[in-house]
């Protein structure tokens, strides 16, 4: 067995040295019934690597890679190209396979990753400080509904009908089992929702999406004053981060907390994880912040050096009085994240958004010419809606058996409704004969 | 004789030892490497994209910005980047991490390999799931595993770390209690050794931790406990192998007394490696337990993420799982997303789990089979025990073993030297290794918490042992200055975490300090 | 102008009505560098053995305890910027907060400077 080293030779030797006779003696604490007498049985025994390939390739090859199609599928997970640099960095075994780095004169690779991360989430999102990451950009949500709780000694969030519904059900979860109210807004994809109008004294924050999860955008400036005015937050949630390279971001438009989704930048679609929360506040908020935290000191040699730090907020020290029970953050994929937008720089960043929005540009304009085809947004980034003459759903799934991805139905997302909704994205990726192909596709289903 | 006039010398001059100071601040291979922001050249980057399309910007009422202020560097600057910082980091592939209840065992690159093939890494979650079976039928093979590798019938996939484990688990607990309309059961009895997480998870959905003590020998005190029994009890939250790396005796009697009083027994599976494939943790009576794939099944750390964290459940609260979870039926396989059944507690993160650590975990668990699983638990087991045996005379053991996976050492073996345990960590790391975890769990002095692995070599482990056992000899003749100095070999000494956590810098800045010399 | 502690290690001194609370140089050392302390509002009213303020050192989260009921009057400013202040002067200018006493026999049962000294004495 290839991972393990030891030899029977050696197994005698340390049993010698231990002082007993077998292996199974060292289990005597086990109670008998729960004790298994061998291997378990009906699971099949060890495998080489060869036998392991062909095993999960035969799962693998049932699938249809994204890449491999037109593919039109967002809301809340893009695909990007990832250049190659990145998978082959974030490979190098002491990123891999080192631990958190909670001894940082032996991580420092570890620990300037998470600061220079740390500062490029703050840039992107316009927000003076960001944590190392945390899950992913449902829980970061969650965990900054949360935050404006503790913030505001209030216990009512009202969550915006574009927020994507993933994000809306695990704070409505958490709402319930934590022990505050969470008013979800219905689906309003034309907009026309009076969020300010909801906000009373028992609010603790107002959560938006923008873009929404219908691809909508909009400026947030007045709504977070009105907000600010009646003593409430205002959470912004970003799905797509590459929308951060064209947009105003959410921190010049007074967002008190950002909760975003890193995966766009260094992560592939991995079917929906892991992938990388972005968490970003206001520097006087910086105490009530959940997740680690990396900061900038010396050592004994007066070097600049970084170590984790404020974990005084953190379950380990705090146990029960914790900001949040959060443990790990999403580390190789936020240094992903890092590296992509590293290679990227200012320039390529910001033209890398606007080719994003010039594609779904030309998309929207290809498909208003489609009988039956009506674009919903009037701003948008990469993703916009449209509504078709039957149920989305059986399109889509009509359009798979031809081997196009042709977006997602609304109705995936909210069950029994807006059936005739089809959320779409393009990204850098998609092509003239992608749209092409959809195109046609469309035009001979409807 | 024929004259050779190449001959230069072939053995070092060997006079000179001091570390000498270089221009650069550099040292040989250990690179200073300054912030990427430190390293701008405005317009550079370091990917080449096509030509913005001339166009009308079409973003509603938004303004486009003005600018985000990332630097901008050329492939190769980025690729010395962060090779000069990976190699300032300690990590398995380097050597031996000793970290109790962390399991750092060897991360297969097969794993990697597997998770980046096209049809598992370049799938979208909301692709329609006639186009995604083959992913649905890893997660539920992964599932089939748990589920019979623990005998429980259940599981959930969707948690996305440990402690995210836990929150599942005790939310299960919570609508099973508010489904059998009992919401007064509101406290959670929770071990005194336990980690972090567990009082954190139980105080952050609203129950009151009431903390059991540990008895002399190192385990939870039976009558303690069975003491603090009562009609408001919810459950307990019992690590198994425990957090001092013994196996909890009394764990059926837990077990029984809890389900007397109508609570429930939540298991941290942090330590399942102890016991995976040697014990069915079904029959110990737990209710729920979650699992950690970057601990027990090998899926890499990463620097701190990210994990994964299922959730086996007991037929008392197979019906409370959040969603989604995949079933398989007489058309394949599918995804359910909605309460279908009624009683699922609601949705713990977006989209559908860590897919990409299910690949890496279910690479690990093929490759080792039933009788490699039988026989890497065994060894870890055995690694514990021989590093216990071999240091228990020159440190102090807290507890009498046998121990499981893990041996808890305390500072008793410090005492009137005026050497900590932070002082051994620091010295440790000179001699090559990280240290071993510290200060934890708390119910012990200075506790010193040693996990090796099964995937670590006698030879791996002996070197660690007189390592170890030569610090603390040299502890114990007084050498305090030496270990206070610790560590002097590294990429940074010992750094100051006050001047950090009293005047918090946590980004760069342009007004920061000016930039180190890049090249 | 008298001083006294609790078995918790916090110091109380009383002038005339108003006290002024701190936690002592024992306790100090005891926790290592102070990174920061989180202070009652003004106006909040407190409960003797209740938690009043958070003493935070890089690794500790310590609560602070009020010696005696009452309502905060006055936090110490000083705090937020220089933590240290604790560390260098726990039972002068590392002061925490003044209390208006709501019951100021509750300080009959603390202990004087001397009782204090044994105490911790005893600790060892």
């Amino acid at each position: 067995m290839r991972y393990l080293p030891l030899t029977e030779a050696d197994r005698h030797a340390m049993l010698a040295a231990i002082g007993a006779s077998s292996v199974d003696e060292l289990f005597r604490d086990v109670p008998p019934v729960a004790r298994r007498s061998g291997p378990v049985e009906g699971l099949p025994g060890f495998a080489g690597e060869l036998e392991v390939e062909r095993q999960l390739a035969a799962m693998a090859a049932k699938n249809i890679a994204a890449g491999t199609v037109p593919s039109f599928v967002g809301c809340g997970a893009y695909k990007h190209h990832v250049p190659a640099t990145v998978d082959y960095m974030v490979q190098r075994g002491e990123f891999l396979t080192a631990y958190t780095p909670y001894q940082p004169e032996i991580s420092q690779g570890t620990l300037q990753v998470l600061f220079e991360f740390q500062t490029q989430v703050a840039l992107l999102t316009g927000m003076d400080v960001a944590n190392a990451s945390m899950y992913d950009g449902a829980t970061a949500c969650a965990e900054a509904v949360m935050m404006a709780n503790r913030l505001t000694r209030r216990k009512k969030a009202i969550l915006s009908g574009g927020l994507h519904p993933h994000y809306r059900d695990v704070t409505t979860t958490d709402a319930h089992f934590i022990g505050f109210e969470a008013v979800a807004l219905p689906p309003a994809p034309k907009g026309g929702e009076d969020l300010v109008a909801l906000v009373d004294a028992d609010t603790a924050c107002v959560v938006v999406q923008n873009p929404d999860v219908f691809g909508q955008v909009r400026d947030y400036t007045s709504l977070a004053q009105q907000c600010q005015a009646k003593g409430a937050l205002l959470i912004v949630v970003v799905t797509e981060a590459v929308s951060l390279g064209l947009l105003t971001p959410p921190g010049e438009m007074g967002a008190d907390i950002v909760a975003a989704e890193g995966q766009s930048l260094g992560n592939a679609l991995n079917f929906g994880g892991p992938y990388v929360g972005l968490f970003a506040v206001k520097e006087k908020y910086v105490r009530q912040m959940p997740g680690r935290l990396c900061g900038q000191t010396v050592d004994a040699d007066g070097r600049r050096g970084f170590v984790l730090t404020l974990s005084t907020r953190e379950q380990h020290i705090r146990r029960e009085k914790a900001t949040s029970n959060i443990c790990t953050n999403a580390g190789l994929c936020a240094l992903a994240f890092s590296i992509h937008l590293s290679l990227l720089g200012e320039d390529g960043f910001t033209k890398l958004a606007r080719i994003n929005h010039a594609k779904a540009v030309q998309l929207a304009d290809r498909l208003t010419g489609v009988k039956g085809v009506s674009v919903v947004n009037d701003g948008f980034f990469n993703e916009f809606t449209v509504t078709l003459p039957r149920k989305a759903a059986d399109v889509v799934e009509e359009l798979a058996q031809r081997r196009i991805l042709a977006g997602v139905p609304a109705s995936r997302l909210f069950a029994g409704q807006l059936e005739d909704h089809l959320i779409l994205a393009a990204t850098e990726t998609t092509t003239e004969s992608d749209m092409d192909a959809l195109t046609k596709a469309l035009t001979e289903v409807l | 004789m024929t004259m050779n006039s190449q001959g230069r010398p072939s053995t070092p001059a060997g006079a000179d030892s001091a570390v000498p100071e270089t221009v650069t601040g550099n040292r040989g291979l250990q690179i200073e490497e300054a912030l990427i922001f430190e390293q701008d050249s405005p317009g550079m980057s370091g990917v080449d994209l096509p030509a913005v399309p001339a166009m009308n910007l079409r973003l509603g009422a938004v303004k486009p910005r003005a600018k985000v202020g990332l630097p901008g560097l050329s492939e190769p600057q980025v690729v010395r980047h962060y090779t000069r910082l990976s190699q300032k980091n300690y990590s398995i592939d380097t050597g031996l991490y000793p970290l109790g209840s962390c399991t750092m065992k060897h991360n297969p690159r097969l794993n990697e390999k597997m998770a980046r093939l096209p049809g598992f890494a370049d799938v979208h979650p909301l692709q329609p799931v006639s186009t995604v079976q083959g992913a649905l039928e890893l997660m539920d093979a992964l599932a089939h595993w748990l589920k019979t590798l623990t005998g429980m019938p259940a599981v959930t996939l969707a948690p996305a770390a440990g402690a995210h484990g836990e929150m599942a688990g005790m939310m299960a607990i919570r609508a099973a209690l508010e489904h059998r309309g009992e919401k007064a059961r509101t406290r959670v009895l929770v071990p005194e050794s336990a980690h972090g997480t567990n009082p954190a998870t139980a105080a952050a959905l609203g129950f009151s931790v009431d903390p059991i003590p540990a008895g002399p020998d190192g385990r939870v005190d039976l009558a303690a406990m069975e003491a603090k029994l009562g009609p408001d009890v919810a459950g307990i939250m019992l690590t198994n192998p425990n957090t001092c790396g013994l196996f909890e005796r009394d764990v059926r009697a837990i077990a029984d007394a809890i389900h007397a009083a109508g609570g429930y027994f939540y298991c941290d599976g942090a330590n399942f490696n102890a016991i995976v494939g040697r014990v069915k943790p079904a029959d110990l009576g737990i209710d729920a337990m979650h699992i950690n794939l970057h601990k027990t099944f090998s899926t890499p750390h990463g620097g701190g993420g990210p994990g994964s964290g299922p959730v086996v459940f007991s037929e008392a609260l197979a019906p409370f799982v959040p969603v989604p979870y995949v079933v398989h039926d007489a058309n394949g396989f599918r995804l359910v997303e909605g309460h279908e059944q009624g009683t699922e507690f609601g949705r713990m993160k977006a989209f559908h789990g860590q897919m990409g650590m299910f690949v890496r975990a279910l690479a690990y668990i093929l490759s080792h089979g039933a009788d490699g699983l039988w026989q890497a638990s065994g060894d870890a087991v055995l690694n514990a025990n021989y590093v216990m045996a071999r240091l228990q005379d020159t440190l102090t053991a807290s507890f009498e073993g046998p121990c499981m996976h893990e041996c808890l050492f305390d500072d008793r073996f410090l005492k009137g030297t005026g050497v900590t345990t932070l002082d051994i960590a620091k010295a440790l790391i000179d001699e090559g290794f990280h240290p071993m975890t510290m200060y934890f769990p708390l119910v012990v002095h200075g506790a010193l918490l040693i996990e090796p692995t099964e995937t670590e070599s006698k030879a791996a482990l002996d070197q660690f042992i007189l390592a170890l056992k030569s610090l603390a000899v040299r502890a114990k003749e007084g050498d305090v200055a030496y270990f206070q100095g610790a560590p002097r070999l590294t990429p940074r000494r010992r750094l100051d975490e006050t001047a950090a956590a009293r005047k918090p810098v946590l980004r760069w800045t342009p007004s920061s300090e000016p930039a180190l010399a890049a090249e | 102008m008298t001083v006294k502690y609790t078995k918790d290690h916090e110091w109380i001194r009383v002038e005339g009505d108003v006290a002024t609370v701190g936690i002592s140089d024992y306790a100090q050392s005891q926790l290592g560098d102070v990174v920061f302390v989180e202070l009652p509002e003004p106006g909040r009213a407190l409960e003797q053995g209740k938690e009043a303020a958070v003493v935070e050192s890089v690794k500790a989260a310590s609560e602070v305890f009020a010696p005696a009921s009452g309502t905060v009057t006055e936090v110490n400013a000083d705090l937020e910027g220089e933590p240290a202040k604790v560390n260098s002067g726990a039972e002068g200018d590392g002061w925490f907060f003044k209390l208006r006493l709501s019951n100021p026999a509750e300080l009959d049962g603390l202990m004087d400077e001397a009782a204090y000294k044994d105490f911790v004495e005893g600790l060892h």
